[in-house]
């Protein structure tokens, strides 16, 4: 039985920022096309469908869909077996490293305090990871390359505990309301309920990773992800925020319990160029993708090749 | 919604047929220039000094681009638009030195870039955000590059580009705006819906 070696392991995850970058996951163009067919206002069908042509092309030729390819961010869920679980955080970095120069990804990494660009993509704490060590000896891991457009209107809000349902719907209300065209709708928002204002958000985030096409479990949850998605596209803020029927393209939601006297609401926009690629890899080195319908990660060519 | 095919260097009376809503597609001769070059742009102007570009009559794009230099050529990978309000505190000068026919950006811009619009004959237009891939199979050649001291992203690109589209005219010459229109709208619509809560 052979093992997976680290430069393999590197090599499939460039690919799998490759794969995120330039090719939406299924349930993100479906509903894109859903939206398109349903869509009234003759401006915002003419977004949708130059949106539409935008991810064919950029998947067919393999060029990133949007210029701004993010902040890369790693779920991972490692299996306390895992034959390279103590070099994983290196090779992460390293596969990001690799990516900027062979996929090509815009370098986005910048020091806050003298604004100097690393060029790389990396830097402290960049990229960023989260980490969940479970039992078994598979690497189930998820890159998320998001935008800065659409970073930059999410929003933490403290709701007053008493207001309950009503409360945490006017706070996503408003900052949708504020955020019109600048994350680049339609948008997915994620949503982050309870836990405390770290908490919150870091839901908002995770909730980003379920596909639209599931609603969560909890039928009350799942009632207000629906509700949430008829009003937000009530606003009318529409594709670009140039007006009409598609302002979101989902709403997920997570939650925890929260302090009494706190009712943390994280309110996570993402653009319609919803990026991400999950790949489950077994100890001696078979990859599956999980997030789109290819049959294999190395199919997917990186610059030179 | 109407739908125009213009070639650069564009006329004023072109520009002044237009109307919100209006659908063009421009080949010819654009220009990027986001944050640094305005600001560079408009202090040469004042101190009287030439600048290396001329913007009269073609395309001012707020983007700053993916780039690739191979050999000694550049090339364009993805080149969608950059959000253009952080433009409005100096573009009503930019539009009555330069004189950009079409502008082209996301997110729209405010009144005194509305004025100077009407005053100069140009239009502020919408490139969808996110359509880095549509922009760089347009833009067939890298004609220039000027003021590269800034770094790539604010560099003046000068790009030669066929049917560069679609560019949604959400600012005209008659001082309307959908801008303006839509952030009325769901205001009312956001007050609607929460008195329903």
């Amino acid at each position: 039985m052979t093992t997976l070696s680290r430069e393999q392991l590197v090599d499939a995850l460039t690919r799998g920022i490759k794969l995120a970058v330039t090719s939406l996951p299924q349930d993100v163009k479906d509903a894109i096309k859903q939206a398109y067919e349903r869509e009234s206002n003759p401006v915002a069908k003419k977004i949708l469908s130059s949106i539409i042509d935008n991810f064919t092309l950029s998947e067919k030729d393999g060029i990133p869909m949007c210029q701004d390819t993010g902040t890369i961010t790693w779920f991972v869920k490692v299996g306390k077996d895992f034959p390279l679980i103590r070099e994983l955080e290196s090779i992460l970095q390293e596969a990001t490293r690799k990516a900027t120069k062979v996929v090509p990804i815009r370098p986005n990494a910048v020091d806050p305090l003298t604004g100097k660009n690393s060029g790389d993509n990396t830097g402290r704490f960049i990229p960023w990871i989260n980490w969940e060590i479970v039992d078994g000896d598979d690497l189930e891991i998820t890159v998320l390359p998001k935008g800065g457009g659409s970073e930059y209107t999410s929003q933490l809000r403290m709701v007053s505990p008493g207001l309950g349902i009503k409360g945490i719907k006017e706070a996503v209300l408003k900052t949708i309301f504020e955020a019109g065209g600048k994350p680049c709708p339609p948008i997915i928002v994620g949503i982050g309920i309870g836990g405390g204002a770290d908490i919150a958000m870091k839901l908002g985030k995770i909730a980003l990773l379920r596909p639209l096409t599931l609603r969560h479990q909890n039928p009350k949850v799942a009632q207000l992800e629906e509700e949430l998605f008829n009003e937000l596209n009530s606003l009318g803020i529409g594709p670009m925020g140039l007006g009409g029927d598609t302002t979101v393209l989902g709403v997920n939601i997570e939650y925890a319990h929260r302090h009494p006297a706190t009712l943390p609401v994280g309110i996570v926009t993402q653009c319609w160029a919803a990026r991400k690629a999950t790949l489950k890899i077994t100890p001696n080195g078979e990859i599956t993708v999980l997030s789109h319908n290819i049959p294999n990660i190395f199919s997917i060519k990186l610059l030179g090749e | 919604m109407t739908e125009y095919h213009f070639k650069t260097p564009i006329k004023e009376e072109d520009i002044r047929k237009l109307h919100v809503e209006d659908v063009i597609y421009v080949s010819g001769t654009v220009i990027t220039a986001r944050d640094q070059a305005h600001r560079r742009a408009v202090q040469f102007h004042e101190e009287g000094k030439e600048i290396p570009v001329t913007f009269t009559g073609n395309v001012l794009y707020h983007c700053g681009p993916i780039v690739m230099k191979q050999d000694d050529s550049w090339s364009v990978v993805s080149a969608g638009p950059t959000t253009s309000t952080r433009m409005e505190y100096i573009e009503h000068k930019f539009i009555e030195y330069f004189r950009p026919r079409v502008i082209v950006g996301k997110g729209g811009m405010k009144e005194k870039t509305l004025e100077a619009l009407s005053k100069y004959g140009a239009v502020y237009t919408i490139f969808p955000g996110g359509l880095g891939a549509l922009a760089a199979k347009s833009i067939k050649r890298v004609v220039g590059v000027e003021w590269i001291d800034l770094g790539t992203p604010e560099a003046l690109w000068i790009l030669e580009v066929e049917e560069f589209g679609p560019l949604i005219v959400t600012m005209d010459t008659h001082r309307e705006s959908i801008h303006k229109v839509i952030e009325k709208t769901t205001s009312e619509n956001l007050n609607r819906i929460l008195s329903k809560l």
